[in-house]
C-alpha cells in the first residue's frame, strides 16, 4: 500500500483554481521531489495535504485515511509534518521553544530534543537564541528539526534552499539521509530541479496546478523535465 | 505619613486593577480581541458571588472558586460558539461581537438581579486591617486583592512561558497558520485562552463585589480602568499590565490625596499622557509573554 495516494486533486483560493488535477503516489521510505515553476501550485499542494487549504475535488489518502474531512491537527496526529516555505519560525520564541511547539503532538519515535541536538549540532548550539535572531541556514535547520519533533511518517519540505548560500543548501540536503534512515518518508518541493533530482528517487513536475510529468528521478531525462517544467511541447 | 499611606493604598489598588485587566490583556495578546464585554463580565462574576454568598448562603471562599469556574466555562463556549468565527472574519467583527455580548448580558443581569445596587457582604474580612505605623494601616481585603493581582499576572506569565498549552497560545498568536501545521488546534487553544482570561475576570469580579456597590451598569467603569491599565503598560504584555495597574492605582491614590474629588481624573490624565508620549505603553510588547 502506498503511503500517500493523491488522485486528481483540486484546490481553490476563492474563485481561483490553484490545483486543477494533481495525481501522485508515494511509497513508504525514500524521497519524492515535486518541482515546478513559481506559481505552479507546489506550496498549495503541500498546504492541501497538510489541511490548511481544503480539498475541493479529487482525493488525498494518507496511510489508508481519507484526509479531506480531517483538520490540520488531526493530520499531524496521523504523521504529517511540514517545514513551510520561508521557514517561518516563531520569531519571539527560542529555538528550544520552537522545537517544543513542533512536538505539540508527540508520536512515538526516535526524535526528541536531546536526539535532535546530538544529530544536528548547530541546532543544539543555538537552542537559547530567539527565532528572529537566526541566519537563514540556522532557521532552516531549526525548521526541519521542529517538524521532526512530532516523529512524522511523512515530512514535507517546501523550498528548503530558497535564499540560502549554496554551501548551506548542500549542508541541509546532506541531512536528508539521516532523516529517511529513521523511517520518515520525505516529500520535497523545489523550484530548482537540480538539487531535487539528485536528492530524490521519484520526481513529479507540476505546471499550472496539474501533474505534467512523473517518474523515477534517474530515468527522467533533463530535456523532458525542462519541457514539462516550462510547458513546452515534448522535444520528440 | 499621609503620603506614604496613599502610596501604599495606591499600590494595592494597582494590584486590583491589574487583576481586573489581566484577562483583557491576555485575550488581546493571544487573539488580538479587544473584549468590550470585559468589564461587564467582571460584574457578572460579582453577581455569581451574590448567588453563592447571599442566595445560597455559602462562605465567601466558595464564591472565589465558583465564579472563575462559571466564567471560564462561559468563556470557552463563547469562544467556540461565536468569537472564533469572528476572529476568522477579522477586522471589526470580533469587537462588535463582544459589544453585542455586553449589551445582551447587561440586559440579562438587569432582568435577573434588577438595576438596584448590591454588594457582597465580606464581614470581618472586609473590615480587618493592620496598623503598620502611625497613620499607615493596611486593610486585609485590599491587601489580599492586590496580592491576588500580582499572583494572577505571575501565574499567567508562567503558564505562557512554561506549559505546553501556553506555548501553543503564543505560537497561535505569532503565526496561526504555522501553529496549525504543528498540530495545534487553534480553535481549542483560543477557547482555552478566553476561558482562562474569564476565570481571572470572575475572580476579580468577586473581589470587586466585596469592595464596592455595583449594578449591571458598573461594567463600563471597570472596562475603562482595565483598558487604561492595559494601555499604560503596553498592549499584549502581562507584566506591562501589572505595571500599568500600579501606575493607575498609585496616581489615583496620590491624586485623591491632593484633592479627593480629583483622584480618578488624575488617573485618566496620566493615561492620556502615556498615550501621547509613549503610545506603545511603558513595556511595549516584544513577545506575548
Ligand atoms: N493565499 C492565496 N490566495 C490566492 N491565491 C493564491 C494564494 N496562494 C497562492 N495563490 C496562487 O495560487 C497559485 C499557486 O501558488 P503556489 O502554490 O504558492 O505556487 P508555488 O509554490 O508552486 O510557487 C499562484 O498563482 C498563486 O498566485
Ligand atoms: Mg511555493
Amino acid at each position: 500500500m502506498s503511503l500517500l495516494e493523491i488522485t486528481d486533486l483540486r484546490a481553490r483560493y476563492g474563485e481561483f483554481q490553484a490545483l486543477s488535477g494533481v495525481s501522485l503516489s508515494m511509497e513508504e521510505g525514500g524521497v519524492l521531489a515535486v518541482v515546478g515553476a513559481n506559481g505552479a501550485g507546489k506550496t498549495t499542494l503541500l498546504k492541501t495535504i497538510a489541511g490548511i487549504v481544503p480539498v475541493a475535488g479529487g482525493s488525498v489518502v494518507f496511510d489508508g485515511h481519507d484526509l479531506a474531512p480531517l483538520a490540520a491537527h488531526q493530520r499531524t496526529r496521523l504523521g504529517i509534518a511540514v517545514t513551510p516555505e520561508g521557514r517561518r519560525l516563531f520569531p519571539n520564541m527560542t529555538v528550544e521553544e520552537n522545537l517544543l511547539v513542533g512536538g505539540h503532538t508527540r508520536r512515538p519515535g526516535v526524535w526528541g530534543l536531546e536526539r535532535l541536538y546530538d544529530t544536528f549540532g548547530v541546532v543544539g548550539d543555538i537552542r537559547a537564541r530567539l527565532g528572529r535572531h537566526l541566519s537563514g541556514g540556522q532557521q532552516q535547520a531549526v525548521a526541519i528539526c521542529r517538524a521532526l519533533m512530532s516523529n512524522p511518517k511523512l515530512l514535507m519540505l517546501d523550498e528548503v534552499s530558497l535564499g540560502l548560500a549554496p554551501v548551506v543548501v548542500d549542508q541541509i540536503y546532506a541531512t536528508l539521509p539521516t532523516i529517511t534512515e529513521q523511517g520518515t518518508t520525505v516529500l520535497l518541493v523545489e523550484q530548482d530541479a537540480g538539487h531535487a533530482l539528485a536528492a530524490s528517487d521519484h520526481v513529479v513536475c507540476l505546471l499550472e496546478g496539474r501533474t505534467v510529468l512523473s517518474g523515477p528521478s534517474d530515468q527522467v531525462s533533463r530535456a523532458d523535465l525542462a519541457s514539462a517544467y516550462f510547458g513546452l511541447a515534448p522535444s520528440h | 505619613m499621609d503620603w506614604v499611606n496613599a502610596l501604599a493604598q495606591g499600590a494595592l489598588l494597582g494590584g486590583f486593577y491589574a487583576l481586573l485587566a489581566a484577562g483583557l490583556s491576555l485575550m488581546f495578546g493571544v487573539m488580538r480581541i479587544v473584549n468590550l464585554a470585559h468589564g461587564l463580565l467582571a460584574v457578572a462574576g460579582a453577581y455569581v458571588g451574590v448567588v453563592v454568598v447571599e442566595d445560597a448562603g455559602l462562605p465567601l471562599w466558595v464564591a472565589l472558586v465558583v465564579a472563575p469556574l462559571v466564567l471560564a466555562g462561559f468563556g470557552y463556549l463563547l469562544q467556540r460558539g461565536f468569537l472564533n468565527r469572528a476572529v476568522d472574519l477579522g477586522g471589526l467583527v470580533p469587537v462588535l461581537v463582544t459589544f453585542g455580548v455586553a449589551v445582551i448580558l447587561t440586559n440579562l443581569l438587569q432582568e435577573w438581579f434588577t438595576a438596584d445596587s448590591q454588594s457582597l457582604r465580606s464581614g470581618s474580612f472586609g473590615t480587618a486591617s493592620v496598623q503598620l505605623a502611625d497613620g499607615l494601616s493596611i486593610g486585609l481585603l485590599p491587601a489580599v486583592t492586590g496580592l491576588a493581582g500580582v499572583l494572577v499576572v505571575a501565574a499567567l506569565q508562567w503558564f505562557l512561558a512554561r506549559t505546553r498549552s501556553g506555548r501553543a497560545m503564543r505560537a497561535a498568536s505569532d503565526d496561526p497558520e504555522v501553529a496549525r501545521l504543528m498540530g495545534i488546534n487553534e480553535k481549542h487553544v483560543y477557547a482555552l485562552a478566553t476561558a482562562i482570561a474569564l476565570a481571572t475576570v470572575g475572580l476579580a469580579g468577586v473581589f470587586l463585589g466585596m469592595r464596592t456597590q455595583f449594578t449591571p451598569g458598573y461594567g463600563d467603569l471597570v472596562l475603562i480602568f482595565a483598558f487604561e491599565a492595559v494601555i499604560i503598560g503596553g498592549l499584549g504584555s502581562l507584566w506591562g499590565t501589572l505595571l500599568g495597574g500600579l501606575v493607575l492605582g498609585v496616581t489615583q491614590s496620590l491624586g485623591s490625596q491632593i484633592d479627593p474629588a480629583y483622584g480618578f481624573l488624575i488617573g485618566h490624565l496620566v493615561f492620556l499622557a502615556v498615550l501621547a508620549v509613549r503610545p506603545a505603553g511603558l513595556l511595549p510588547k516584544v513577545a506575548v509573554a
